[in-house]
């Protein structure tokens, strides 16, 4: 366990390609028709303690928004370098964001929480949107988010 | 140089500027109509009471918002639900929908970014970029035009499309400077090229534990009145360690909620108040009424990319091509032209052409292209310069001067100047005299001596080129057509004939109005609208060149009417005086703005000679209003040319002119209008003192004896007639 943790730590990143104990795993965000214009989602990882781990993805480029996503951005002090290579468009209303990543096998099963912080201009900033527990068993299964989100799921 | 940094953005960006500047005045609405319908709070009242308030009205509260307007939003969560309202801070309780307003973000997204996304923003920067410099680039060619930035605000003369221009740019481009500047500004602060981010302090690590202390009771709030509020966010239910973010004008800081106490606490940077204040500046939010007024300005955008459309094809219609033009090294004559609309070129490719039919080898080029270390063969070198606002060089001619000055000594090469201007214009062929000067004084040779042609007169032209044509022993025959507009049919009605007793048969013709189509009545075109004063131009059978004629009646008369006189040999007025009820003459209108009574009550001298007096007497037909006219009407005898004898007392009888003074110069005591005007000195003087305007109608000899009559009459007091010609309160139609 110590030394997987190593490796996350050490790669910042959570993704592993190319090693052999990481697996392709499809995130599928969808939104609902809000009414606004495109939602920004930060899509992050936490530990059991609730403490930062590392990033996943950032939907939205325009780095001056992402003070909105209030709860990543007090987790990294709103250090881009966290997304550097994992940033993509915002994603408009009624859309759906799908992402396939190698994630590492430690992650599941083992107390880590995927998070997605939403917010969209001139409408309520939504951290901590979805909260899911990253295990094999809950791949594959939707949920909804507070208030932007209609479904989430990851499937491997 | 200023000229095509207005032409080129402005014909490129007209579409994208103009989609920019309705979608922007149309946005300016918003905030004011927010801050019209936002709840506003009573004076004194605190963060601490308002989180308070709405607390007790939504227990699941998560932030608060306050928008610029001073409208304040509540988000929260009701047994998992979300929930937005706008709030009456008076009573904590939700009064409308938070839901942005689709109409609002639909134009804010068309006018950032054009539903383009980042390539649309940076097109509408570029869109900005344009708009500014037009904005500078044209600023400059009005306090060119005006002759100075002194007189930014100088009255306008010239056609339609050109004043339109200037007049809505005199006043909007301070709206139009603004907006494109915080325009390209935030722009840059999208694309973070701005260190201009937020600052906002770490999240404290050491917290209470505890909960739930009174938000009416958190120093912080109590002391933050709701003015400042930007947004308050609450901490999570139930997570111990979470926190109140609060945001004001000053800054962000975070609040125990277990004590209240301030934990940590940023001010805002330099930066971010900069970038703050200019997105206020744009949006006009927090500041609605400049919004407003921002979005007024912006609707003159439109107008001016029309009239700017229009100026521009005016001039370009204007301006030939020069066929065989030679090489500077290889011509015998230089033609230099200093042309700012471009017409003065067309009387250069006129003369351009004729010396080339005479086998002469002729290079013209703009005068600011001056270099006579260039021209090797040739033999003599001429000007054709036109005169720019205030006695300025026109845009072809600048550095002329300058370049002239610093040299040694003028070319030896023998020099012809020929000024165009309009002497209805106190600074009349200004420029072209200055030049005439400079040359004198630097002992350049003259082939012709300094001549002018007023208002792009053909036969002046056609003069000056038999003068030039006996210089160089050619037979110059220089028929000038200025682009003509189009002509119509005009048929005579009526005719009514004085004079011939006194040896000077004129007469007063009368025709129909043509029919005017649709597109002309839009346009204003042709004879659409006209008033007496303007001229038409008469196309005589067997000559291309028009003469003109001013207009004794406007469009409200229902006729077109002038005052010709038989000129011995003259091909036109043999025509026209020849005229039966009937016939018909090709002609056109030429709007003469400058020569118009104008609309103000200030009384009005007309004074007039011979068949000058036809624009007169249409502005007393014209003048139901009974505005004061005083007269005066030189003739050579009562019996034989009074025109208008017959309507002059019924006019007098409806108080369309209050008095008429003539002056008859056949007889035992010839009398002039000047000798007229001499013997009613003290109350013409007491006229132009209380504003009165002067027209002045007739031939030139009458112009000049009327300014010196009227020169004699002011001296007292301390007016001239050039202060009243720099005023616009003295005007001359001459010929």
């Amino acid at each position: 366990m110590k030394s997987l943790l190593a490796t996350l730590a050490l790669t910042t990143a959570l993704t592993l390609p190319g090693l052999a104990m990481a697996r392709p795993v499809t995130l599928t965000t969808t939104l609902n028709n809000y009414g606004g214009d495109g939602a920004y989602l930060a899509l992050y990882v936490t530990d059991t303690s609730g403490a930062y781990v590392g990033s996943l993805w950032m939907a939205g480029g325009k780095s001056k928004y992402y003070e909105h996503l209030s709860d990543w951005y007090r987790a990294t002090g709103g250090d881009t370098a966290q997304v550097n290579g994992i940033t993509g468009a915002s994603v408009g209303a009624g859309r759906t964001l799908e992402i396939t990543l190698d994630l590492a096998d430690a992650l599941f099963d083992a107390g880590y929480t995927l998070h997605i912080d939403a917010a969209v201009e001139d409408m309520r900033d939504s951290p901590n949107e979805v909260a899911v527990p990253l295990t094999t068993d809950g791949a594959g299964t939707p949920v909804s988010g507070r208030r932007y989100i209609a479904s989430f799921a990851y499937d491997m | 140089m200023i000229r095509a940094l207005h032409r080129w953005p402005g014909l490129l960006a007209l579409a994208l500027v103009t989609i920019l500047a309705l979608s922007g005045a149309a946005l300016s609405v918003f905030p004011a109509a927010e801050r019209l319908a936002a709840p506003q709070p009573e004076t004194g009242l605190t963060v601490a009471a308002l989180a308070d308030r709405i607390e007790a009205v939504y227990p699941g509260v998560e932030q608060i918002r306050r928008s610029p307007s001073g409208r304040i939003t509540a988000y929260w969560f009701d047994q998992g639900a979300p929930g937005a309202a706008v709030i009456d801070p008076a009573t904590g309780e939700g009064v409308a929908s938070a839901d942005p307003n689709q109409a609002e973000r639909w134009l804010t997204n068309l006018h950032r970014s054009l539903f383009l996304g980042d390539g649309g923003r940076i097109a509408t920067a570029a869109g900005a970029a344009a708009m500014l410099i037009l904005s500078l680039s044209g600023a400059a060619l009005v306090a060119r035009r005006a002759g100075g930035w002194r007189h930014w605000f100088a009255r306008l003369r010239g056609p339609l499309a050109g004043r339109l221009h200037v007049e809505i740019a005199r006043i909007a481009v301070v709206g139009f400077v603004l907006s494109s500047t915080t325009a390209l500004w935030m722009t840059a602060s999208t694309f973070d090229l701005l260190p201009d981010g937020g600052a906002i302090p770490a999240i404290p690590t050491e917290v209470s534990g505890a909960t739930g202390f009174a938000l009416d009771r958190m120093a912080t709030l109590q002391q933050t009145p709701v003015a400042e509020l930007r947004e308050l966010s609450f901490p999570y239910p139930g997570d111990a360690t979470d926190v109140f973010t609060l945001k004001t004008d000053r800054g962000t800081g975070y609040l125990d909620q277990g004590t209240g106490a301030l934990l940590a606490w940023t001010d805002l940077t330099g930066w971010e108040r900069v970038s703050e204040t200019i997105y206020m500046l744009h949006t006009g939010q927090g500041a609605a009424t400049l919004g407003l007024v921002l979005g007024l300005m912006a609707l003159g955008v439109p107008a001016m990319g029309v009239t700017g459309v229009v100026v521009w094809l005016a001039g370009r219609r204007g301006r030939p091509r020069i066929r065989s033009n030679q090489p500077a090294g290889r011509a015998e004559t230089i033609l230099l032209v200093g042309s700012e609309g471009g017409s003065t070129w067309g009387f250069a490719a006129t003369l351009h052409t004729a010396l080339t039919q005479a086998g002469q080898k002729v290079h013209t080029a703009p005068m600011s292209a001056f270099a006579p270390e260039r021209y090797a063969t040739a033999q003599r070198i001429i000007l054709l310069a036109a005169t720019y606002g205030d006695g300025a060089a026109p845009a072809s001619a600048k550095g002329f001067l300058d370049r002239l000055n610093a040299s040694d000594r003028a070319p030896d090469i023998s020099l012809a100047v020929l000024g165009f201007g309009d002497r209805s214009f106190p600074a009349y062929c200004a420029f072209a005299r200055d030049v005439a000067a400079a040359a004198q004084a630097k002992g350049w040779p003259e082939l012709l001596p300094l001549d002018t042609i007023d208002r792009q007169s053909p036969q002046d032209f056609a003069r000056w080129g038999r003068a030039l044509g006996d210089v160089l022993g050619i037979a110059l025959e220089l028929s000038h057509q200025p682009v003509l507009p189009k002509t119509e049919t005009l048929t005579l009605v009526s005719r009514r004939d004085y004079g011939a007793e006194v040896q000077a048969p004129t007469a007063i013709l009368r025709f129909a109005l043509p029919h005017v189509s649709l597109w002309q009545r839009l346009r204003g075109d042709g004879f659409a609208r006209f008033e007496a004063g303007d001229l038409i131009g008469v196309l005589p059978e067997g000559s291309l060149v028009p003469r003109l004629y001013s207009l004794a009646s406007g469009r409200r008369d229902g006729f077109i009417e002038i005052v010709v006189k038989k000129l011995p040999g003259g091909l036109c007025s043999g025509q026209l005086t020849a005229l039966e009820p009937g016939d018909t003459v090709s002609a056109f209108l030429r709007p003469n703005p400058g020569f118009r009574p104008g609309r103000s009550r200030a009384p009005l001298i007309l004074i007039g000679a011979g068949t000058g007096i036809g624009p007169l007497a249409g502005f007393v037909r014209g003048n139901t209003r009974r505005r004061p006219i005083h007269l005066f009407f030189g003739m050579r005898h009562p019996d034989s040319d009074f025109f208008y004898g017959e309507e002059f007392p019924g006019w007098q009888d409806e108080g369309r002119v209050s008095r008429l003074v003539t002056a008859v110069s056949r007889g035992a005591r010839p009398h002039y209008v000047q000798d007229a005007l001499r013997s009613e000195a003290t109350q013409v003087a007491e006229l132009i003192r209380n504003g009165a305007r002067v027209m002045v109608c007739g031939g030139r000899d009458m112009a000049a004896g009327v300014a010196e009559a009227l020169a004699e009459i002011l001296a007292t007091s301390g007016l001239t007639p050039a202060v009243l010609k720099a005023e616009g309160r003295y005007v001359e139609d001459v010929y």
